[in-house]
């Protein structure tokens, strides 16, 4: 094993007081930007983590592939490579392949990271089972050929994360060169599963991510209720059963987030007990079909997909999330500074309440169908 | 015991460009600056003497005004990072803007001075010294305050707070005006008290409501003496009329038991 001492505690103190940090900005209109804002948000919270993770999640980066998806996987040794080129070969049409643009920066053993163009080979009636092929491709690669990772699936968007801070993280991905309406950052501190470069956050399935400050004392039994729907646990981190979580709900079942909310973090029974009937009625049966899903332990949240970022905490909110907005420009922070930072005059500045979601949306919804199409309209 | 000698140099504006002397009064650019340089940069200039310091463009550093002699105010513009005044012993803070969360964590003596909101774990653990919060405060202020003999530690709070209010809480004061709140309206406040086994919550009209093992009680003369002084300190920090908050009913909060938990697992 590696001696990390020297990257999370150069000071050698004997403690390390930290926790994740979480940042999410997005423009409702749809306009693009570069990184300078989010890196320089995300790069403020440095003490939040300790340097053995950082992601990034970016939304309307590749137009002129937008048809596509954009699968980015790392590769722990050669011959995954081989393996996983021959799996995407007899699923998909390859459109474009490259060695994604790197530079040395001061991050932990970058393993080989590929990105492909991709469309599925044998195209079906329906979205959704589109989707799903894409879906069991992904699981497949995971959970069967060793050293491999997909770790973005989504179209016209990407996912960039490994082991090191997260300002690092986005000079070793090149992060300058991209221009997005959606970003979502991460800094990571990880509490009882091991730093690697699967394992930095954001998680993804297709366009669906999720970053995640907290832990999730309920990843078991979360695990073990998605892999009945075909989704396999292979990132040894908690945050994964979120993505998917999520994809089932919203993708699948076309739950609103507002109740999606409720499913993660549900409201104590004794509040169920004194609302109406109607309200009783449906919280009560939220919490018995979905009652796997509920995640318990402390967490905030940024969940994104095309056209639209929610941040939420756990219901009695063990971790910090602030919101902001300023012309039309959203922000989703765990701390306040890191906002005030890139835009000191927020128009609005709020503090949700714990399980009480903060959701924005593109304000036109027909952009959405440029950024992220679908095959069969 | 193993003697640690530090190397300690002046630090003044020639060799620091972010740190200026004017006359008494010395002037910090704090932007861009690691917190435990900022932290540090402090100490050595309240070790000259600096009785005033005025930071500006603070965006997010931790740890402010933490050992620092007991006479020093500071004066931050930006917003500070967690642990605001955390553990501090005598100085006085005063921010415009709004503080993070866990602000005048263990504090112990001096005053804090909000000119916004404060976040969550405002007050944590705090053993004495005063908190003054214009606005709102966020999720388990208070947590754990104690008191020993004459120090008792004081949370005044101008706006509402949220859940948890003081949680556990074994001694101590905290005071909320709710001066946003529509009349008739409460906190969004769950679990206000819970596990409370000392101190006092005062309340300015019924805003709050209290979790099991807590009291809701009159105040009396003693109580108001102490309501009014601490309203008057509010209005002068943050330029109120006093008459106008001081022109409702106050309730308090008390814990029913000294030993809420003595008999969980007794049985």
């Amino acid at each position: 094993m590696q001696n990390l001492t020297k990257i999370n505690n150069p000071y050698s103190d004997d403690k390390d007081f930290s926790g994740c940090s979480i940042f999410g900005m997005m423009d409702l209109n749809g306009n693009r930007f570069s990184s300078e804002g989010p890196v320089r948000a995300i790069a403020n919270m440095h003490d939040r983590g300790n340097g053995l993770g950082g992601g990034f999640a970016i939304y309307g980066i590749y137009p002129t592939f937008e048809k596509y998806y954009a699968f980015h996987i790392m590769y722990l040794s050669k011959t995954a490579k081989e393996k996983v080129d021959r799996k995407l070969a007899s699923k998909f049409n390859i459109i474009y392949d490259e060695e994604m643009q790197t530079k040395p920066a001061n991050v932990t053993e970058p393993p080989l990271v590929w990105r492909y163009f991709v469309e599925p080979r044998k195209i079906k009636p329906k979205d959704e089972q589109i989707e799903d092929y894409v879906v069991k491709a992904v699981m497949q690669i995971n959970a069967e050929i060793e050293n491999a990772y997909v770790f973005s699936s989504g179209k016209n968007m990407g996912v960039f994360k490994g082991v090191g801070f997260p300002e690092d993280v986005a000079e070793f991905f090149c992060l300058e060169d991209y221009q997005g309406y959606l970003w979502t950052c991460h800094g990571r501190f990880p509490t009882n599963t091991p730093g690697w470069w699967g394992g930095a956050h954001p998680f993804n399935i297709l366009d669906w991510t999720i970053v995640h400050n907290g832990e999730l004392s309920s990843y078991g039994i979360n695990s073990r209720f998605l892999e009945m729907y075909g989704y396999e646990c292979t990132m040894q981190t908690d945050t994964e059963v979120l993505a998917y979580a999520v994809d089932l709900l919203m993708r699948k079942q076309r739950l609103p987030f507002e109740l999606v909310s409720k499913i993660l973090a549900a409201p104590l029974w004794n509040e169920i007990d004194s609302m109406k009937a109607e309200e009783r009625l449906l919280f009560s049966a939220l919490r018995q079909t979905y009652g796997s899903l509920l995640m318990n332990g402390p967490f905030s949240i940024i969940v994104a997909h095309h056209g639209e970022m929610i941040g939420l905490t756990d219901r009695i909110k063990l971790r910090p999330l602030v919101a902001g907005l300023k012309d039309d420009v959203l922000f989703i922070s765990s701390e306040e500074a890191a906002m005030r930072l890139v835009s000191p005059n927020l128009d609005t500045f709020w503090y949700p309440r714990g399980g009480e979601p903060v959701i924005g949306k593109l304000k036109n919804q027909k952009l959405l169908e440029t950024m992220n199409p679908m095959e069969s309209k | 015991m193993i003697k640690v000698e530090k190397m300690v140099s002046k630090i003044d504006s020639n060799s620091f460009s972010y740190i200026k002397k004017e006359d008494a009064a010395w002037k910090v650019d704090a932007a861009g600056v690691y917190y435990k340089d900022l932290n540090d940069a402090l100490r050595n200039i309240v070790g000259q003497g600096a009785k005033e310091i005025e930071l500006q463009h603070v965006f997010g550093q931790r740890y402010i005004g933490t050992d620092l002699g007991n006479d020093v105010k500071l004066t931050i513009f930006g917003t500070p990072g967690n642990d605001l005044g955390a553990f501090m012993n005598g100085p006085k803070i005063i921010v415009n803007g709004n503080a993070q969360d866990g602000c005048g964590n263990t504090m112990n003596e001096g005053e804090l001075i909000i000119y916004g909101r404060t976040g969550d774990l405002t007050g944590h653990s705090m053993r004495g010294g005063k908190i003054f919060v214009r606005d709102d405060v966020g999720y388990r202020v208070g947590i754990h305050m104690k008191e020993y003999k004459k120090k008792k530690p004081t949370i005044v709070i101008g706006g509402s707070a949220q859940d948890f209010l003081g949680e556990y809480m074994a001694g101590g004061i905290i005071l909320v005006l709710g001066l946003n709140l529509k009349k008739g309206d409460c906190c969004k406040a769950r679990f206000v008290g819970t596990g409370m086994h000392g101190g006092v919550i005062y309340e300015r009209d019924k805003i709050l409501k209290c979790a099991k093992g807590t009291r809701l009680m009159n105040i009396g003369k003693r109580d108001k003496i102490l309501i009014e002084s601490l309203v008057q300190e509010y209005c002068n920090n943050f330029n109120v009329d006093s008459k106008k908050i001081m022109n409702s009913k106050f309730y308090k909060i008390v814990p029913i038991s000294k030993r809420p938990y003595g008999q969980l697992y007794s049985h």
